[in-house]
């Protein structure tokens, strides 16, 4: 009985940590809807978010003015930084994109270390401590706050794309830029839009886990790769898919840490390079996703 | 007919310009080190072990289109591979060059065969989260690598009868290895091989309807690209005499993707000029802040990509094609007065050529278009 609730409690930790990989997972999907474009640098943004959050709090400000302060300047980030950085490189050559996202993350990443140093600094916990017994498996407030948070991340996006007009032109870019481009959308404006909300999610990503993770420069290296393997499970071109692959990487990665002798504490980060291999391996286009028909 | 008496005259007289460049750039880096401090020394001996990572790294994504982002882990298996050796088994230095050099050889065909269905993006994924991976099982392993702590063992020293110091035979013989792996990359380019890889890069479809077995050259060129980055790692073992599963973190191996785009993709002495940037610039760059390698380092990428895709070679490459263009300009103008009565021969042959002279168009046609080609080739 103590083992089922044991691996209940782990389940639930996974669950915990799998929806912060599933919030920078989607934000790397939402981009790949748009764009096509894989952004190496969306951990780093989501990084250089918190660390604007860090500096609002530790201005004085409370931390639930802070956050919608730090979304906005994301949202803004991101669009700027899909006219300045990417608009020049699009319909370039992968290798040509990929090399300037990996840049973005060079520079970010560095940039973040410039202004703020590189010592690990305290990101204040936004949920009460403690938590709630539920027949033997304890529950951090914590846990489900970030739940709660990419839950409504995830209902507030869907209400975006399909109940409003700009969430109908939005899907109509990443359906089909040229013809959406034919019919009157100006579909740079909506990329501009595309990258907007995905710097805005990635930067929940990061607030999240901050408290968590510690505050530094390289703090969401890990994660992405995490976000990676989410993305890829569930499908590069599918937000549910990002979502479930996210709680499930989550999931996999706690268990084989807690019960794979070989695996460990140490090891855990082999878990989403053994994931997205065999992902691609078996299924390369994830649980949800369309497999893309090549025209020789 | 015309072009046959001039074609060896002109290829002598540049084969003589490129041995006498050769010449003159081998005598420059044999006598550097009796030149240079020997910190100076040590600095360059590093740029001569990235070039050959670099050009490694270059086979792969310069030359074979393929993304890898995870290019530091094959150096840290190599750098390894000679630190266990010379760690455990007391093996002298040149023994493990070999050994590593296969050991790499055999680990990128493993990578290889997953990278085949993997294109772009994904195997820019897999080999990242590869690089990733690899510090902490280096730690793992620690009966092998001796774990966080890493293996201290002997630097390559030099022979009593050199009469060198240790940092100018290392330069030599770096700069040796350097020299031959190189060489090797350009031949191998220009060879079989090579032709297939850079058919593969601009049209896998096309390539493979012309009889390039897709899945062997990409495979090959995964395992070639991993085995010089690997002989780098080992020559890094020799130099530093220390390794440590923190000195080739993933940082490593954007650094080596970046510097290579730096100096110039699909370029053959791009990886040279990348070396110097990946170690020069934060040497430089670090007198400022930790930071400061990062952002010139993610700025000038940004910016490469931007102005100058082919990189520091393309734009010297392109500067030279400026200054030769106005030099041939020059000369063709005086050459097109001499074989002026050579054309005046073809025509006389070609005419002779159409059967059908009742089809007045085609042989009207033919004089024109036939003598500047056959004057090009």
């Amino acid at each position: 009985m103590s083992t089922v609730i044991e691996l209940l409690q782990q389940v639930v930790e996974g669950i915990g940590s799998g929806a912060v990989y599933a919030s920078l997972a989607l934000a790397l999907v939402l981009i790949h809807r748009f764009t096509g474009i894989v952004n190496f640098a969306q951990g780093e943004l989501a990084m250089i978010s918190t660390y604007v959050a860090w500096q609002l709090v530790a201005s004085g400000m409370s931390f639930w003015l802070a956050l919608p302060v730090t979304l906005a300047v994301s949202f803004a980030g991101g669009m700027l930084i899909e006219r300045v950085v990417i608009r020049p490189v699009q319909g370039a050559p992968e290798l040509t994109v990929v090399i300037v996202t990996v840049g973005l993350f060079i520079f970010v990443n560095a940039m973040a270390g410039l202004i703020w140093s590189f010592t690990v600094k305290d990101f204040p916990q936004p949920f009460p401590d403690g938590g709630i017994d539920l027949a033997g498996v304890r529950v951090d407030w914590s846990t489900l706050g970030i739940i709660a948070v990419v839950a409504a991340v995830m209902a507030l996006l869907y209400l975006l794309f399909q109940h409003t007009s700009v969430g109908l032109v939005m899907r109509a870019v990443a359906c089909n830029p040229a013809s959406a481009r034919l019919s009157g959308i100006r579909v740079g404006r909506v990329l501009m839009l595309g990258w907007g909300l995905a710097a805005t999610v990635g930067a929940v990503s990061g607030v999240l886990v901050a408290p968590l993770l510690f505050l530094e420069p390289n703090m969401m290296g890990g994660v992405l790769i995490y976000a990676f393997a989410a993305a890829t499970l569930g499908g590069f071109d599918s937000p549910v898919g990002a979502v479930v692959g996210g709680l499930l990487v989550g999931v996999a990665e706690t268990l084989a840490g807690a019960y794979v002798d070989v695996i460990g504490a140490d090891l855990k980060v082999g878990v989403p390079l053994l994931i997205i291999l065999a992902v691609l391996l078996v299924r390369p286009q994830g649980l949800f996703g369309r497999a893309a028909v090549e025209r020789a | 007919m015309s072009t046959l008496p001039t074609t060896p005259a002109t290829d002598r007289s540049r084969r003589l310009r490129v041995a006498l460049i050769g010449l003159l750039a081998a005598g420059l880096a044999l006598g550097t080190p009796f030149y240079f401090a020997p910190f100076q020394v040590f600095q360059l001996t590093m740029v001569l072990l990235y070039a050959v990572a670099l050009a490694g790294l270059n086979l792969l994504v310069g030359f074979g289109g393929q993304i890898s982002l995870g290019h530091g882990a094959f150096f840290a298996a190599g750098a390894y591979t000679a630190a266990v050796m010379l760690d455990r088994y007391d093996t002298g230095h040149l023994a493990t060059l070999p050994v590593a050099a296969l050991v790499c050889f055999l680990l990128g065909l493993g990578f290889g065969v997953p990278a085949l269905r993997l294109r772009g993006l994904y195997l820019a994924l897999v080999t990242l989260s590869f690089a990733v991976f690899l510090p902490p099982l280096l730690k793992r392993l620690e009966v092998v690598t001796g774990g966080s702590m890493g293996l201290t063992v002997d630097k390559l020293q030099p022979p009593a009868w050199s009469g060198l110091a240790e940092d100018q035979w290392m330069y030599l013989v770096v700069l040796a290895v350097t020299a031959v792996t190189l060489l090797l990359a350009r031949n191998l380019l220009r060879s079989r091989v090579g032709r297939a890889l850079l058919a593969v890069r601009d049209n896998e479809s096309a390539a493979e309807v012309m009889g390039v077995r897709l899945s062997l050259h990409k495979t090959l060129a995964f395992a070639w690209s991993a085995m010089f980055a690997g002989v780098s790692g080992c020559v890094y073992t020799w130099v530093i005499g220390y390794v440590s599963p923190d000195s080739f973190s993933f940082v490593l191996s954007i650094t080596l993707l970046a510097g290579l785009v730096v100096g110039g993709l699909a370029s053959l002495y791009g990886p040279l000029l990348g070396a110097a940037f990946v170690m020069y610039v934060p040497s430089v760059a670090q007198d400022i802040s930790d930071a400061a390698p990062g952002v010139v380092f993610g700025l000038l990428i940004i910016v490469v990509m931007f102005v100058a895709p082919t990189g520091l070679a393309g734009l010297v490459g392109r500067a030279r094609g400026a200054v030769a263009r106005r030099l041939t300009r020059t000369t063709t103008l005086s050459d097109r007065s001499r074989p002026q009565p050579t054309p005046d021969i073809k025509p006389t042959s070609s005419s002779s050529v159409p059967s059908a002279p009742a089809d007045p168009a085609p042989t009207d046609a033919e004089p024109v278009g036939a003598p500047p080609r056959t004057e090009k080739e």
